[in-house]
C-alpha cells in the first residue's frame, strides 16, 4: 500500500497535498485499490466553494459508486481534465496523475483535522483487521 | 448469438396487412411523420420466435436456476397468480373506465380496496397508496410525503438520516426529493452506531430511513429506542420494506414505531421481477400522514359500492397514471389470499431458517461479516479467498458456470468483498445443499487451484467479460455495417 509521506489524509481516504496556498486533492491508493478499476469520475466545478468533510465529487468503479469528501474548505481553482477520458489514472497513479482537483484552501487550521502518513497507515491497518 | 438486426433479410415478411380502408384524403400532418424509415429488420415469424426462444434459454431465472441474489428476494412466483391476472374481466377493462363510471369497474376497485386492507393488517399502517410503480418510486413518494408533512406544520427541515448499511436507494430518494443526507456508520456490533446517531439528530432532521432487517441481514434490537429518539426531535421514521419477507406475521412496522413505509410486491408477495419492471411499491402511512397520500384513492361507500375519491386538498397529487401496476397488485392480492395469515408467517420462518442454514454450513469456509443469527439473508466476505487471488467476482463467475445465479456481490458496501446470500423460503433443503457444496468446493479450489476459479466461466456462451472496458468505452448502439 503506497502512503506517501508529504501529504495529509482523511478518514474517508482522500488526500491533500499542500503547495503554498494551493491544495491538490485526490483519493488514496488504498481507496483506489478497494474500489477496483475506476470507470467514471464527477469532479466539482472550477470556482465551486467546498466545505471540509462535505461532498465534493463522485467516483465510480465496476464495483460501486462512492462519494468523495473535501479534505479542506476553500475554492476549486483547477480540475484534472485527464480523468474524463482516462479514469484509470486514479488506479495507476493515485497521488500524481490521478489527482482530482486543486483548491485554494481557506483555513490553515483545518489541517489539524487530517492525518499524516504514519497516522493514516495505522488507520488503514486497523480497517484491514 | 447474432442480434436480431443481423438476421435481417430485406423483403422477408412475418405479417401481411389487410388493405387500408381509411381514406387517404386526410394524411397525417407532416410534423407527425418520421423523417426516415424505421430501421426494423425483415424476418419471418419463425425467425423471431427462434431468436427470442434461444435468447431466453441463455437466461438465468427463478424457474430454471437457484437465484440467491441477496436483498432481491428472488422467491418462486407461483403460476396460479398469472392465471388470475389473465382473467378477461380484469385484462379487458379500460383504465379510464372507473373514472367514467365506477359502477362498471366494481370488481377491480374492490381488488384495490381489499388489497389495501390486507396491507394495512400485515404492516400495522393506517392507509396505503398503491400507485408507485417500483420500490424506489415508493421511496421517493414516501420522502415527498415526509416533505409535505413538515411543510404543513410550517417546519423547515434539511436532513434525512440513513445508516451506512441502508439500501443505496434510501439516500438517493432523499437527495432527489431535495434533502441532504446524513450517514451513520455501523458500529463494531453490526448495528447502527447509536452514539453517532444521537449526535446527528436535531430539529433539522426530517426523517430517519431504516432498512429493517438491514443489508447485513441483521435485525436491529434497538428499533424502539431509535424511533423514540427520532420522534423526540419531530422527525418521522421511514421503513424500507425491501426486507419485509423476514418479518411477515412476526412484527409489524407500524407497531415498531415507523410512520411510513414501502413494500416491494415483487419481493415479498411473489410477483415477478421483470427486466427492470414492472414492479410495484405501495406506500403505507400512519395517521400522521394519511391526508397527504396521492390521489385518487379507492373508498368503500356505505352502500358497499366502491368509488374513486379525489377530495384530499393536502394530497401530494398523482405519482403515477391511474392506479399503479394493476396486474402486479392483482397477483400479490391472490398470493396473500392463498397463503393467508399462517402461510405468510411460515414464509418468514422458512426464509430465515434457510438463510441461517446456509450461514451455519458455510461459515467454516468463508468469513462472516458479523457472526450473529441472521434474518432472511447472510453476508460473507471473500477476504480469506482474496489472499489466494480469488475475489468475490471470481466466485460469482464460477457459480454461473455451475448453473447458479450468483449472490449479490460487493454489497453492502461496508463489507469488503461481500457475498450476500438470500435463499428465500421457496428453496428446498436439497437445492440449498447442492449450492452449499459448490460454495465449499470453490473455497477449496481457491486454496489449491485458484486459476480454475479466476478463469470462470468456461462453459457459458459468453466467457469472462471485460467489465472495465464495457464501463469505460460503452458501445451501446448497433449500426448497420
Amino acid at each position: 500500500m503506497n502512503i506517501p509521506n508529504n501529504i495529509f489524509y482523511t478518514k474517508d481516504h482522500e488526500w491533500a497535498r499542500i503547495e503554498g496556498k494551493l491544495a491538490y486533492v485526490g483519493i488514496s491508493d488504498y481507496a483506489a485499490h478497494s474500489l477496483g478499476d475506476i470507470t467514471f469520475v464527477e469532479l466539482p466545478k472550477i470556482g465551486q466553494m467546498l466545505k471540509q468533510s462535505a461532498f465534493c465529487a463522485t467516483v465510480e468503479s465496476v464495483k460501486a459508486a462512492s462519494d468523495v469528501y473535501a479534505p479542506l474548505s476553500g475554492k476549486v481553482v483547477g480540475v484534472n481534465a485527464q480523468l474524463a477520458a482516462n479514469p484509470e489514472l486514479i488506479n495507476q497513479s493515485p497521488y500524481e496523475k490521478g489527482y482530482f482537483f486543486s483548491m485554494e484552501f481557506s483555513d490553515e487550521a483545518e489541517k489539524n483535522n487530517l492525518m499524516d502518513a504514519s497516522a493514516y497507515q495505522k488507520y488503514v491497518e486497523g480497517i484491514a483487521k | 448469438m447474432k442480434l436480431i438486426f443481423e438476421l435481417d433479410k430485406p423483403g422477408r415478411r412475418g405479417f401481411s396487412y389487410g388493405a387500408n380502408d381509411v381514406s387517404a384524403t386526410n394524411p397525417l400532418p407532416k410534423k407527425y411523420c418520421r423523417l426516415n424509415q424505421a430501421q426494423l429488420p425483415c424476418l419471418s415469424e419463425l425467425d423471431v420466435v427462434r431468436h427470442f426462444t434461444n435468447l431466453s434459454r441463455l437466461n438465468f431465472s427463478v424457474d430454471t436456476n437457484f437465484y440467491p441474489l441477496g436483498s432481491c428476494t428472488m422467491k418462486y412466483n407461483p403460476k396460479f397468480t398469472e392465471a388470475i391476472a389473465a382473467l378477461e374481466g380484469f385484462t379487458q377493462l379500460h383504465p379510464l373506465l372507473p373514472q367514467l363510471s365506477s359502477k362498471l369497474a366494481q370488481g377491480s376497485l374492490e381488488v384495490l380496496y381489499e388489497f389495501e386492507q390486507l396491507l394495512k393488517e400485515i404492516t400495522g399502517m393506517s392507509a396505503f397508496t398503491l400507485q408507485p410503480l417500483a420500490g424506489a418510486h415508493g421511496e421517493l413518494t414516501g420522502v415527498m410525503l415526509i416533505a409535505a408533512y413538515h411543510k404543513n406544520r410550517g417546519s423547515r427541515r434539511k436532513y434525512v438520516v440513513v445508516p451506512d448499511s441502508s439500501h443505496g436507494t434510501n439516500p438517493s430518494s432523499a437527495a432527489i426529493a431535495g434533502y441532504q443526507v446524513k450517514v451513520i456508520p455501523t458500529g463494531a456490533d453490526g448495528y447502527m452506531d447509536l452514539e453517532q446517531y444521537k449526535k446527528q439528530l436535531d430539529n433539522e432532521v426530517a426523517a430517519v430511513m431504516l432498512t429493517c432487517p438491514d443489508t447485513l441481514g441483521l435485525f436491529n434490537p434497538r428499533i424502539k429506542e431509535i424511533a423514540d429518539l427520532a420522534h423526540n426531535v419531530g422527525a418521522l421514521m421511514y421503513y424500507d420494506g425491501a426486507n419485509l419477507n423476514a418479518m411477515l406475521g412476526k412484527a409489524r412496522p407500524g407497531d415498531l414505531g415507523f410512520d411510513l413505509m414501502h413494500i416491494n410486491l415483487h419481493k415479498t408477495f411473489g410477483t415477478p421481477h421483470g427486466g427492470g419492471g414492472p414492479g410495484a411499491g405501495p406506500v403505507g402511512v400512519n395517521e400522521k400522514l394519511v391526508e397527504f397520500l396521492p390521489i385518487s384513492r379507492v373508498i368503500r361507500k356505505e352502500d358497499a359500492v366502491f368509488a374513486l375519491e379525489y377530495n384530499y386538498p393536502k394530497s401530494i397529487g398523482y405519482v403515477a397514471p391511474f392506479y399503479g401496476n394493476f396486474g402486479v397488485i392483482l397477483k400479490a392480492y391472490a398470493y396473500i389470499l392463498a397463503l393467508g395469515k399462517d402461510g405468510l408467517t411460515r414464509v418468514a420462518e422458512v426464509a430465515v431458517l434457510n438463510a441461517n442454514y446456509c450461514q451455519s454450513r458455510l461459515k467454516e469456509y468463508y468469513d462472516l461479516a458479523f457472526d450473529k443469527t441472521c434474518m432472511h439473508e447472510c453476508v460473507f466476505s471473500a477476504s480469506r479467498q482474496v489472499k489466494h487471488g480469488v475475489h468475490a467476482l471470481d466466485i460469482a463467475k464460477y457459480l454461473i458456470d455451475q448453473g447458479y445465479h450468483p449472490p449479490t456481490i460487493y454489497f453492502p458496501l461496508i463489507v469488503q468483498e461481500a457475498l450476500m446470500i438470500e435463499p428465500t423460503e421457496t428453496e428446498s433443503k436439497e437445492s440449498l445443499d447442492a449450492f452449499i457444496e459448490i460454495m465449499i468446493k470453490i473455497a477449496g479450489l481457491a486454496e489449491e487451484n485458484p486459476a480454475l476459479v479466476t478463469r470462470a466461466p468456461l462453459n457459458m456462451p459468453v466467457k469472462r467479460l471485460d467489465e472495465v472496458r464495457a464501463a469505460r468505452q460503452p458501445d451501446l448502439c448497433w449500426k448497420k455495417s
